[in-house]
């Protein structure tokens, strides 16, 4: 299971009410479950995902996260998973501000785009960068709102998001960032998770 | 209509009380069962059957000596796998394969109900069928699953009986019938009306049937149940038995032949005046209403797990319909999950071959299953 995932599990507690948002095929939830016996549910765009969910004996909604959110009730999750699909919105802030409604406490991932392989790319090739962790041409790219983790952390702050812990990943170490270290962070990291509340 | 040794009834003598009003007692549910009850019980599966369906879920019909409705989906390693859960399904009342139904004669009269039978609900189907759980000795069910007309007798069932199941599948479905779906039925049994054989629901005394009018009322029926896309890729314009037009009123075209077939088939197996019931029965759903018009209200109190499903081509009862009660469950922080199936087949998907559709019911059931 990815690094990313196992990082997310540590900062989920045992017997909690979760949803994941864009659960894809499930491996989070399953994880969740299985070892954290969460009671999770899961909203899923694509219809192969969530067949897919359904083989494993999730309980999983086939729906859009930018609509189909608003029928949860206000804090009816303990957290709400969002991983590395914020970016993908039309709109991420609306998609934020409804992760928060829902959840009590929200865990967000995002692809750093302050990355430094992101950045040299940019610099030497000049086109747009493509790494393990944003694979995509520019033309096919789900990937609307690109965003590092220093605009991240402004925009939280600008929002008056609370944020209780938020961690580097590159490779499989992982590193808390902080003000002090934000800026190296910023570009030796190339996924950053957020653990937020409002 | 049926040929009665074929079918197991089972009379209950509980008293019912119908939402009209009226209470009926010593009536008759005809049934059928698939697989075994396990020893803890614990395995049993309630199919509710749709508007023109009846207890034969699969394997032959012993009656219509067709194979039963659901053949795809029950049986032996099927989705509703019979070697592994007890299926049952019952006639609903209203209906002409055993059930007390309008076909049936009333004591006190001797003479056929016809429309004197009282009208009634899906409430008072599912009230009826409850009783068959007593007569298995059965606390809980495993699940309660249907389609279409069933998928509103399982919502009804849940919100009735929230400890009765385990499990509920309403698939193709609504909570609450539409205009649009109103008026479709209006037009069934305004055809079968306007028969002059139905004599106001007295035909059987004269010993005929309106079997014209009923035809009429299924192949108007049958169309909603396909998509426009599926009509045209399996007939377009295609010419019966014919290398041109014939310029008069035969069924010049390959659809015509065909929903009249559709027609004259089902007048064999069905009866008119149990036509009206059923339908009557369905535009009488409104679930929230009988919430004050909550919805979620109707399952406050189960615990139930939902597996909710649709199908993209259905426009009798569209996606949004069957995720209005996905996002009434999803208020109250019920155990609900949901998918929409890619298909072209319109509303008769859920009685077809769609492969996505058998597999994401069969995973639900297995999956719910092995944490029983």
């Amino acid at each position: 299971m990815k690094n990313e995932f196992i990082v997310i599990a540590d900062l989920i507690e045992k017997d909690k009410k979760v949803l994941d948002v864009g659960c894809a095929d499930g491996t989070l939830m399953k994880f969740l479950k299985d070892n954290k016996n969460t009671n999770i549910r899961g909203l899923e765009i694509s219809k192969e995902k969530v067949q897919e969910c359904i083989g494993k004996g999730l309980t999983v909604i086939e729906g859009n996260a930018e609509k189909d959110l608003k029928q949860f009730p206000d804090k009816s999750f303990d957290y709400v998973i969002l991983s590395q699909t914020l970016q993908a919105f039309l709109n991420p802030e609306l998609v934020l501000d409804e992760l928060l409604r829902v959840g009590k406490k929200a865990i967000v991932t995002i692809p750093n785009f302050g990355y430094w392989k992101v950045r040299l790319h940019l610099l030497f090739k000049g086109t747009m960068p493509i790494t393990k962790t944003l694979p995509d041409e520019w033309y096919n790219t789900p990937n609307l709102h690109m965003c590092t983790i220093k605009d991240f952390f402004y925009f939280a702050k600008s929002k008056e998001i609370k944020i209780f812990k938020s961690l580097a990943l590159n490779k499989l170490n992982t590193s808390l960032i902080n003000d002090g270290n934000l800026g190296v962070k910023n570009l030796f990291a190339d996924l950053g998770i957020f653990l937020i509340e409002k | 209509m049926n040929t009665k040794e074929n079918i197991k009834t089972l009379v209950i003598k509980k008293p019912l009380k119908l939402d009209c009003g009226k209470t009926i007692n010593n009536f008759p549910i005809a049934y059928e069962t698939y697989g075994s009850l396990n020893t803890n019980k614990n395995n049993a599966i309630l199919v509710f059957h749709a508007l023109t369906g009846d207890q034969f879920v699969t394997g032959i019909n012993p009656v219509t000596k067709k194979d039963g409705w659901w053949s795809f989906a029950v049986g032996p390693n099927k989705a509703i796998d019979t070697n592994k859960y007890f299926v049952i399904c019952a006639n609903v009342i209203g209906g002409c394969m055993g059930s007390f139904g309008p076909s049936d004669e009333n004591p006190e009269t001797k003479k056929i109900y016809g429309t004197d039978f009282p009208v009634i609900t899906i409430n008072d189907m599912v009230n009826a069928q409850v009783n068959l759980l007593d007569h298995f000795g059965i606390k809980k069910l495993f699940s309660v699953v249907g389609g279409s007309m069933g998928g509103m007798q399982v919502l009804q069932f849940v919100s009735n009986y929230p400890d009765k199941t385990k499990t509920a599948i309403p698939i193709a479905c609504t909570s609450s019938h539409s205009a649009q779906n109103i008026a479709f039925n209006e037009l069934g049994r305004q055809a079968i009306a306007a028969d002059h054989n139905w004599l106001d629901g007295k035909y059987s005394s004269k010993n005929i049937v309106p079997d014209k009018g009923l035809a009429v009322a299924r192949m108007a029926a049958h169309i909603t149940y396909l998509s426009k896309k599926g009509l045209q890729e399996k007939f377009g314009r295609k010419l019966q038995e014919r290398d041109d037009l014939k310029f008069g009123f035969d069924a010049d075209f390959q659809i015509e032949s065909y929903l009249r077939y559709q027609g004259s088939v089902f007048v064999d197996r069905f009866d008119a005046n149990s036509y009206l019931y059923i339908t009557r029965a369905m535009d009488y759903f409104d679930l929230a209403k009988q919430f004050k018009g909550n919805l979620s209200d109707a399952f406050i109190n189960t615990k139930a797990k939902f597996f909710i499903i649709s199908f993209t081509s259905d426009w009798l009862y569209p996606t949004q319909e069957n995720k209005d009660i996905v996002i009434a469950l999803n208020s109250i922080g019920a155990d609900v999950g949901f998918v929409e199936i890619e298909s072209d087949k319109g509303h008769d998907s859920f009685l077809l071959d769609v492969p996505d559709f058998l597999s994401a019911l069969k995973h639900f059931l297995d999956k719910s299953y092995e944490k029983n």
